[in-house]
């Protein structure tokens, strides 16, 4: 799982099934210090709360498609989570 | 598997289910001598790892799943053991 922030949306109408309802947002995966890293990707929202300008955890792979409400949907990256803050040591 | 050193402390308040009540460490990656790698994961921690010690990970699904017991759980990096000692060509590597 990475960090990434959330810089927009994807709309789109027509989508495979199992999709329908599933939001997609354009994030930039970031680094440790939370700084941008490698290139923006779209990720499904996991946790229907996510918007731009927050920091959120991905999930990439297979795992992505099950933080959808119906498994094995053609998804590669999701948000799980919204992060409060990071804590380093 | 990886190794890592925990470097940090994810909070999550809106999550999926899966990570409720379980802590996410921010790992530093490190390489098979114990060398910063300048990646990291984020990952959910099963063995009360803490702040600055050397950690063995799993990234990859299943095994992942298993660990957490849910066949459905959106989780991929999970942490399995401490590290006490790597041993490499040999020779002992310090690990924190």
């Amino acid at each position: 799982m990475q960090l990434a922030e959330v810089t927009g949306t994807v709309v789109a109408t027509v989508k495979y099934q199992g999709l329908e309802g599933v939001r997609f947002l354009v994030v930039q995966p970031l680094d440790r210090e939370c700084r941008p890293q490698g290139r923006q990707v779209v990720a499904a929202d996991g946790v229907h709360m996510a918007g731009p300008g927050e920091m959120v955890y991905i999930v990439g792979s297979r795992e992505a498609s099950l933080a959808m409400p119906e498994p094995f949907v053609p998804v590669d990256h999701a948000i799980v989570g919204i992060v409060d803050h990071v804590e380093r040591s | 598997m990886k190794i890592g050193r925990v470097s940090g402390t994810v909070v999550s308040t809106i999550s999926a289910p899966v990570y409720d009540h379980r802590r996410l460490l921010l790992c530093d990656l490190l390489d098979e001598v114990g060398d910063d790698t300048g990646d990291y994961l984020i990952c959910v921690d099963a063995v009360d790892a803490g702040h600055g010690e050397t950690v063995l990970i799993v990234d990859e699904g299943n095994g992942a799943r298993q660990v957490v017991s849910d066949p459905q759980a959106p989780i991929r990096a999970v942490i399995v053991g401490i590290v006490d000692e790597l041993l490499v060509d040999g020779t002992a590597r310090e690990v924190a």
